[in-house]
C-alpha cells in the first residue's frame, strides 16, 4: 500500500517497498525553550533555519507543529507553514491538536500535505476527517480514544481499526490513512516497547496500511537517548513502520542501516552514499 | 549487625533491602524505626534523581521496593499508627486531555511516600474535582495535563474550585510536559512541578513535613 503525499515540487511515497520515510521532528516547541519563545514572538527565523537543517540531514518530510503556551496556532500555523515552504520543497505534515489550525493550514498549503492528526475520540473523528476528505489529505491516525491512551497491543490494533473504518466511511481511501501506534516512554513502563511492536506487526497484518511513530518518545526520562532511539528505529522498522517522526540528523544512519538489512536499498546505494557524505563531512571538519 | 538499611534502599538492592528488613523485624526492631530508615533512603534516591545521576526506572524502582518493605512491616504496625497517612490528595488529569503516564508516576511517588491519593484518572471534569475535594477534605490537589488545551482546564478546575468556596482550603499543584512558571500564573495554582519528585516535595512541604 502507497501513501503519496506532495509539495508543489515533490512527492514522497510511503510505503513499505520504499526506504522508510523519515519525517523531521524539529519543529515543534515542546521542549524546546528558544523556539517557543520565539513562536510567541512570532518570529520564525528558528522555523526556517530548522526546515533547511533537517532537510539537509535528509528528511523527506517536515513535521510542523507550533502549539505552545502563548500561541494562537489558528494564526501562527499557516504562517510557519508558509514559511516552511518558502524555504523548502519537501512535503508537509501539518502538526496540531487544535482542528482550526489544522485547517487554516490546510487551505494555504500548496500539494497533498500529510495532517498530524486524527484520534480515535469522536469529536476528533467528527472534526478531522471531513477536512481530510474535502482538502485530499492524507492523514496520521493516533491510537487513542475516548477510554485514554493505550497500554497494551491489543487496544491500540481495535482503535486502528475504527480509524480506518471511519476514515473509509468519510469517503478517505485506506492508503491516505497513516497509523501512529504511539510510543511511550519505555523508562516509565519497561513494557510499553513490546506492546507497541506487537500493536505494528498485527495491524500490518490486519489493515495493511502504512504506520508511523514518534520515535524520540521512547528514550524520555533515561541517558543516552540517541543509543535507544537508533535501536527503537531498527526494531519497529521490521515491525512494518514505513516512515518515521525523528531527529533526521540523529537517527538517520541508523534508519538507512535498517533499510539495507531489509532489502529495500538495492546493491546499498543509499547506505554507501551516507556513509561518504559522512566522510566528506569529516573531511571539511 | 546488619547492613545499612538507608543506604542499601538508596542504592536500589531490592534483595538486600528485604533481608535486611525481615531480620530487623525477627528482632523486634521497632517497625516505625524500619519505615522511617525506608524514607531517608528514599530522600537519597530523589536527590540522586534531581542531580540526574539516577533516572525515571530508578525512581519507579525505588517506589516499588518502598511499597514491598511497607507490606512487610505493615502486619507489625499498630492499628492507629498503621492508618497514620501524610495527607489527602485529589489527583487527575484535567478535562479534555488523556494524558496519564505522568500522572500515574507522581501518583505512585505520593503513595508510596506516605499520602492518601484519590486517582480521579484521565479527562477528568471540573464537576469532579470539586466534588472530591468536597468529599474528602483534601488540603491537596495535583492537576495534570500534557496538551496545551489543558491549560485552559486547569484555569477552570481552580475557578470552579473558587465558585464552590473550597479554593482557600487547598493548595493547588498543576504539572505536565510543557508547564512552567507562566502557565502556573495562568492558571492560578499554587506551584507547578517539573517531575515527580517536586511533585511530592511540594505535597511534604504543603502538609507541613519535613
Amino acid at each position: 500500500m502507497e501513501t503519496k503525499v506532495s509539495s508543489l515540487k515533490k512527492e514522497v511515497i510511503i510505503g513499505d517497498t520504499q526506504p522508510t520515510v523519515i519525517i523531521g521532528e524539529r519543529i515543534n516547541p515542546a521542549g524546546k525553550k528558544k523556539l517557543a519563545e520565539a513562536l510567541k514572538a512570532g518570529d520564525l527565523e528558528i522555523v526556517r533555519s530548522e526546515a533547511l537543517a533537517q532537510v539537509q540531514a535528509g528528511a523527506d518530510i517536515l513535521d510542523v507543529n507550533v502549539g505552545t503556551f502563548g500561541v494562537d496556532e489558528v494564526a501562527l500555523l499557516p504562517r510557519a507553514v508558509q514559511a516552511v515552504m518558502d524555504t523548502v520543497d519537501v512535503p508537509l505534515c501539518i502538526d496540531s491538536n487544535n482542528p482550526a489550525a489544522l485547517e487554516a493550514a490546510i487551505k494555504i498549503y500548496k500539494g497533498k500535505p500529510l495532517v498530524n492528526s486524527v484520534t480515535g475520540e469522536e469529536r476528533s473523528l467528527k472534526r478531522v476527517l471531513p477536512l481530510v476528505k474535502e482538502y485530499k489529505a492524507a492523514v496520521v491516525g493516533l491510537v487513542q480514544d475516548d477510554e485514554g491512551i493505550p497500554k497494551d497491543a491489543q487496544r491500540r490494533v481495535s482503535i486502528a481499526h475504527k480509524i480506518v473504518e471511519r476514515a473509509e466511511a468519510a469517503g478517505i481511501p485506506r492508503e491516505d490513512v497513516v497509523i501512529d501506534c504511539l510510543a511511550f516512554a519505555v523508562g516509565a513502563d519497561t513494557n510499553s516497547g513490546l506492546a507497541v511492536l506487537e500493536a505494528i506487526q498485527r495491524i500490518k497484518a490486519e489493515l495493511g496500511v502504512n504506520m508511523t511513530l514518534g520515535a524520540s518518545n521512547i528514550s524520555f526520562g533515561l541517558p543516552d537517548r540517541e543509543l535507544l532511539n537508533n535501536a527503537f528505529a531498527a526494531m519497529v522498522i521490521a515491525a512494518g513502520i514505513t516512515c518515521l517522526i525523528t531527529d533526521a540528523a540523529k537517527v538517520r544512519p541508523a534508519i538507512i542501516a535498517a533499510d539495507l538489512v531489509l532489502g529495500r536499498d538495492k546493491h546499498a546505494r543509499r547506505y554507501i552514499e551516507a556513509y561518504r557524505q559522512r566522510q566528506r563531512q569529516q573531511i571539511v571538519e | 549487625m546488619a547492613k545499612d538499611l538507608v543506604k542499601t534502599l538508596a542504592d536500589l538492592k531490592e534483595q538486600e533491602v528485604m533481608e535486611i528488613v525481615k531480620s530487623r523485624l525477627s528482632a523486634g526492631d521497632d517497625p516505625l524505626k524500619i519505615l522511617e530508615d525506608a524514607r531517608k533512603g528514599m530522600e537519597i534516591v530523589g536527590k540522586r534523581f534531581a542531580s540526574s545521576e539516577y533516572f525515571i526506572p530508578d525512581l519507579v524502582y525505588s517506589g516499588e521496593i518502598l511499597r514491598a518493605v511497607t507490606e512487610l512491616v505493615k502486619p507489625k504496625l499498630s492499628k492507629t499508627t498503621e492508618s497514620k497517612k501524610l495527607g489527602k490528595v485529589v489527583f487527575g488529569t484535567v478535562a479534555g486531555d488523556i494524558h496519564d503516564i505522568g500522572k500515574d508516576i507522581v501518583v505512585f511517588m505520593l503513595d508510596v511516600n506516605g499520602f492518601e491519593v484519590y486517582d480521579l484518572g484521565v479527562d477528568v471534569p471540573v464537576q469532579k474535582f470539586v466534588e472530591k475535594i468536597k468529599e474528602t477534605g483534601a488540603p491537596i490537589v495535583g492537576l495534570s495535563g500534557f496538551l496545551t488545551l489543558a491549560f485552559d482546564s486547569m484555569k477552570q478546575t481552580i475557578e470552579a474550585m473558587k465558585a464552590a468556596g473550597v479554593r482557600d482550603k487547598v493548595k493547588v499543584m498543576i504539572g505536565g510536559g510543557q508547564i512552567s512558571e507562566e502557565v502556573r500564573k495562568y492558571t492560578g495554582a499554587d506551584a507547578y512541578g517539573k517531575d515527580a519528585m517536586a511533585g511530592v516535595a511540594l505535597a511534604k512541604q504543603w502538609a507541613g513535613v519535613k
